[in-house]
Formats: structure tokens, sequence, C-alpha cells
């Protein structure tokens, strides 16, 4: 006869076994996530490409042949040699090997998607979730407002004067970009916190005698993780555009830095002469480093849209 | 007699602003959701408030809990003025209502686990209790095991969802549980069980229930007294055995033979047929007079112009109160 295991029932007082099965929860859960994101080769794609830029970002020193090249550097003997051999994608004007500075380079603008959003998300976060929790009053009144006056300057102007009157690095463009990037948190927060204090979970927390601090925090804006969330991983693309943008006009990481904008706006001087890879290559890494972000964007706003049904 | 009341709710008002109108002067268009209701709850019993959509019934519970500041009127909790501090109510009092919503999909946070959501109540008003006994005594009261605890409300069906609400609003340990329309989202054979665990409940921990429906089979069921509500105020107040065999009200009447009847017992309880007609009117553009006089099949010259007030009839007996000229004599008269 056969033998019918029955697994024992868990002690539910047991801190250890009340850890184990929220674990095991979690596991499960990341589980299904994956196997819905792993539906579309793009999103896959898109993953492996941020996955691959990240750890060439990370071991820079390590992976790229000539290190030395983003530090003050000339060797004019080896200058402006075309892709191939020794140097893959060629050296510039100064003989410095243009992959090494574009791996370099993804740090510079991985560092800026990276700052400027954990600048940006807590701050736009936190006040469009205020403004739209007490919709309707002063405050919201008062915050929307503000957001309102910072979307109203053309965004790229905004970042070009403010990096115009501080001095021009990557550090005075990352508040640049910073300052014209967290109306757009507030905003998407705004709407999904007004519709949400609505909701009667929330009602039913007020009625209980939940503190706002908590009501904010632990009711509303875990059921806003999955937006916020994807906007984020869509705009990493954009900041770094944008960054590239500034860069590209002298405003952002200056030389010898490798910055992708600099080094294009550097070789575009030589793109009459014949020296086409000193741009296209660093505008090309911009693509990919852009696609990449954008396509785990949509992989993941598909998934998370897809959870919510 | 009084001291048996728990919830007196007198001459309550709640008007929405729900636009202006003219160019200068900017007269505020108001929605007149409850327009001078008054009535009491007793101790132990469960009071019945039916009515159509829109009929201010739901208005009635959202004010009785604080989400709505009250326009005018006042409603007592054991003689306590439910807002004399504003809507700061003291801890102590939320402790005492509680309120099971409509919804249990979106009552229920669906980010937080039933462990959280149970915990909340219980942190803020038994913070000296150890929380996780406590979940699991709640649990086992409302007949759900104890590992449900971990789970999200996604993985529950819609009536354990429910239970779960109730478990919540048990969780300060309350007097008064309101419960607005708390089977009218689930299917009618959890409805069943949902039901018989409130009576249960209700006998076990000596609730007071204010039961709002538009169901009026469920209606007949559960309450022992009913009022019945048109467009924002009261229009008859009864014992459910009354309301049911012998209503007075003409809407009443309209609204009881319009129930759908199965058997031959059903059939002769019911009054005799009469034909609902017309549709309500908007709460922003009252009738003159009494709000029903649009629709009543019994309509008289004055109702047009006056509006009726509550009086006690004594057809049945004991505390029956109508509003309708029909029934006012010159010496009957009260508000209540």
């Amino acid at each position: 006869m056969a033998e019918i295991a029955v697994s024992p029932a868990p002690d539910l007082t047991d801190v250890d076994e009340l850890a184990r099965i929220q674990r095991q929860n979690r596991r499960e859960n990341l589980g299904r996530m994956w196997f819905k994101f792993s539906r579309n080769p793009l999103s896959v794609i898109g993953l492996l490409m941020v996955i691959a830029i990240i750890l060439l970002a990370i071991f820079a020193e390590f992976v790229t042949p000539f290190p030395d090249h983003v530090r003050p550097f000339t060797d004019f003997v080896n200058a402006k040699k075309p892709p191939g051999g020794e140097y893959l994608l060629g050296t510039d004007q100064f003989g410095r090997d243009i992959l090494s500075r574009i791996v370099f380079g993804f740090r510079f603008s991985l560092l800026m998607a990276v700052v400027v959003l954990t600048l940006v998300v807590p701050v736009g976060v936190t006040l469009g979730m205020v403004a739209g929790y007490f919709q309707g009053t002063i405050i919201d009144t008062i915050i929307m407002r503000i957001t309102d006056i910072f979307l109203s300057v053309p965004p790229l102007i905004l970042a070009l004067a403010i990096a115009s009157v501080l001095t021009p690095n990557l550090t005075n463009s990352m508040i640049a970009v910073s300052l014209m990037w967290w109306p757009w948190y507030a905003r998407l927060v705004y709407g999904l916190s007004s519709a949400l204090r609505t909701e009667y979970f929330v009602s039913s927390a007020e009625t209980i005698g939940a503190r706002t601090p908590h009501i904010l925090f632990r009711e509303i804006l875990p059921n806003m993780i999955s937006p916020i969330f994807t906007k984020m991983s869509l705009d990493v693309g954009w900041v770094i555009i944008i960054g590239s943008m500034l860069s590209f006009l002298g405003l952002g990481v200056q030389e010898p830095q490798p910055g992708l904008g600099t080094m294009v706006a550097k070789g575009s001087d030589y793109l009459p002469t014949g020296q086409w890879w000193m741009a296209i290559f660093p505008a090309l890494a911009i693509v990919v480093v852009v696609l990449g972000f954008n396509l785990l964007g949509d992989g993941l706003r598909d998934l998370f849209s897809a959870e919510e049904v | 007699m009084s001291d048996d009341i728990i919830l007196r709710v007198e001459n309550l008002r709640k008007h929405f602003i729900v636009g202006r109108k003219g160019l200068i002067k900017r007269e505020p268009v108001t929605v007149k959701a409850v327009d001078g209701v008054s009535f009491n709850v007793r101790r132990g019993e469960t009071f019945g408030i039916v009515g159509e959509s829109g009929s201010g019934k739901s208005t009635i519970a959202y004010i009785t809990m604080g989400m709505y500041l009250p326009t005018s009127g006042t409603i007592t909790f054991n003689g306590r003025d439910l807002f004399g501090q504003g809507d700061r109510r003291p801890l102590d009092l939320r402790k005492e209502v509680q309120i099971v919503f409509q919804d249990p999909g979106s009552s229920l946070n669906p980010r937080r686990t039933i462990r959280q959501i149970l915990e909340l109540p219980l942190s803020i008003h038994q913070p000296e209790k150890d929380r996780l006994t406590e979940i699991i005594r709640l649990l086992e009261l409302v007949d759900l095991p104890p590992e449900f605890m971990h789970k999200y409300p996604r993985q529950l069906s819609g009536g354990e969802r429910q239970i779960v609400a109730i478990a919540r609003a048990l969780a300060t340990n309350p007097s008064l549980v309101i419960l607005d329309e708390p089977t009218s989202a689930l299917d009618v054979s959890v409805q069943g069980k949902v039901l018989n665990l409130l009576i249960r409940l209700q006998r076990e921990l000596n609730l007071t229930y204010m039961f709002i429906t538009h169901d009026l089979s469920v209606m007949r069921n559960l309450a022992s007294r009913v009022a019945i509500m048109y467009l924002g105020r009261v229009a008859e107040v009864a014992e459910a055995v009354h309301f049911f065999e012998s209503p007075q009200h003409p809407y009443t009447q309209m609204l009881l033979s319009s129930i759908p009847v199965l058997t031959e017992a059903e059939e002769a309880l019911r009054p005799a047929q009469i034909r609902s007609t017309g549709e309500i009117p908007s709460p922003v553009d009252l009738p003159s007079g009494c709000s029903f006089h649009t629709r009543c099949p019994q309509v008289m010259d004055h109702c047009r112009h006056i509006d009726p007030l509550m009086v006690p009839i004594d057809v049945t007996g004991s505390d029956h109160i109508v509003r309708c000229h029909l029934f006012e004599q010159a010496n009957g008269q009260v508000s209540s």
C-alpha cells in the first residue's frame, strides 16, 4: 500500500519557519516573473546588453587593452589609426585607443544615470505622492504648481543654463539633469497616488487610525512600485542621452576623461578628413546603451502591466 | 430606554458641492446625498438600511466612520458626539466603530499579506498584545486556517477576502460594525456562508450591526429593524417583521411588490402588485415637497409642496415610523 507523505503542518509561531515560508513565496514569485519576462526575446536581449555593459563598466581596468588611454596620454606615432589590428576600433588624434575609451565612457554614462535617478526618484516620488494624497488641498497646489513651473521650462535649455552658470563638469551636469528630471516623477506619481487614495484599503487604514506616513509609505507606495520601476528603467536610456548631449556641447565630462558625448564631439572634427571611426564608434556605443535599457524597460513594463491584470 | 441606544443619528445632512453655477455669484451646486436623516440603532440589534443606488445609504456609513464630515446634524455613539473634535476622532472612538466595505477586492491592499493587513489595527489599538497570537485568534474566529496570514489578497477567493475584511474589522474589538453591502460583490453560493458567519459573530461577540444593502431578501433574513431610504431621506422605519408584512409607505409597498418570488407562500406575503413608475430623480435637483411625489401612486395635491414629517403609526404596534402625508394627523407629529 502506498504511503501518503504528509508534510508536517508548519509551526506558525516559529519565526524561522515564517521567514522560510516568506523566502519560498518570494522565490516562487521571482520564478514566475522570470518565466513571463523570458517569453519576449527582445527583453532578454535588452537584459543581456545591460548586464554586459554594466560588467564592462565595472571591470573596465581589466577588460580594456589600454587602460592608460583614459588619462593624460599622447602617442602621436599611433594617432588616427583606422580600426583593425592592435587597435580594434582605431585611435584618436592623440593616439588613444577608442575601444578602451568607449568602455570607460560607459562608466561615466552609467554613473550619470545612477546618480541622477537616485537623486530624482525619491524626491519626485515623495512630492508627487504627498500632493496626490492631499489632492485638492493647499499642499497639492503648492507642490504641483512648483512642478508645473519646472516643467514649463524647456528641459534642455534649463540644463544648458544650469550647466553653463556652474563650472562645466560631470557633477554639475548631473545636478542640471536632476533638476529638470524630478517633475516627471512627481507628475506620474501624483496621478497614481490621487487614484489610490480613494481605494477602500486606504479609507480603511485611515478610519482605523493609521498615521499619514504609514498610509503614504506602506499602503500607497507599494502599489506604485511597478510603474515607477518601469519608468526608471526606461529613463536610464534617456538620462544617458541627455548626459551625452550635454557632454557633446562641452558641458559634461571633460577631457581627457572619456565621455561618450565628448568623444563624438571631438571626433566629428575629423569626419570631413575621413577618420570616421573617431565619431561613429562612440555614437554607436550610445545607441547600444540606450537600446539595451529601452528594450529592458519595455520588457519590464509588459511584465508589470501583465501582473496587474 | 435611552441607554440601550448605541448610535443616535439626528437630522443628519451631507451635501456635496459638485460644481458652481452663475458667473458672478458662483452659487454652489450641491448633491443632497443625505438630507435630514434621523434614526437610532439599539445595542445588539441588526439595523438594516435599504434603498436604491444613490439614496445615500453608503454616505451615512462613511459619515459614521468619519470618512466625511456631516454638513449638519449629529451622530452620537454611546452618548459621545462622534464629531465633537472635527475629523480628529480619538482612537478609543475609532476602535468602537468599524466597517466592512462592499468590494473586498479594493478593501484589502494587494501588496500586503493578510498578516500585515491584520497587524495594522492591532498595532494601533492593542499594542500591548502579542500580535502573532492575536492574528491566529482572529483567523480562527472567522474560520480561516492560520496559514492564510502569509497569503496575499489576490491568492484568496472573493468570499475569503471579505472574511478577512470582517476579521480586520473585528481586530479592534468594536461594538458597532457597519456592513456596507458586504455580500453584494460575492457569488450567491458564498453569500450564505458570509451571512452565517456574521450571524454567529454577532451572537458570540455581542456586536451591533448597521447593515446596508439593496438586497431585500438578505435584509429580511438578517435585520431586526429596517429603515428604507429614498433620495437621502428615510421613508419608513419599522421592525423587520412589520416592514415586510405590512409596509405602510407607498415607496416601501412599491419596492416590496417588485421582489421576484418563487413560492406561493412568498406570493401570499407580497403586497398587491404596484407598478413601479418613473425613475429616481436626480439628487442635484430634488423635487419640491415630498421627494417621492413624482413616482407615488397615491400622490395628493399638497405632497407636491409640503415635505411630510416622520410620524409614528400604530397600525402594527410599536415603533413604526412613516414619512408620508397619508399618515399625518394633527396630533401625532414628532420628528424622530
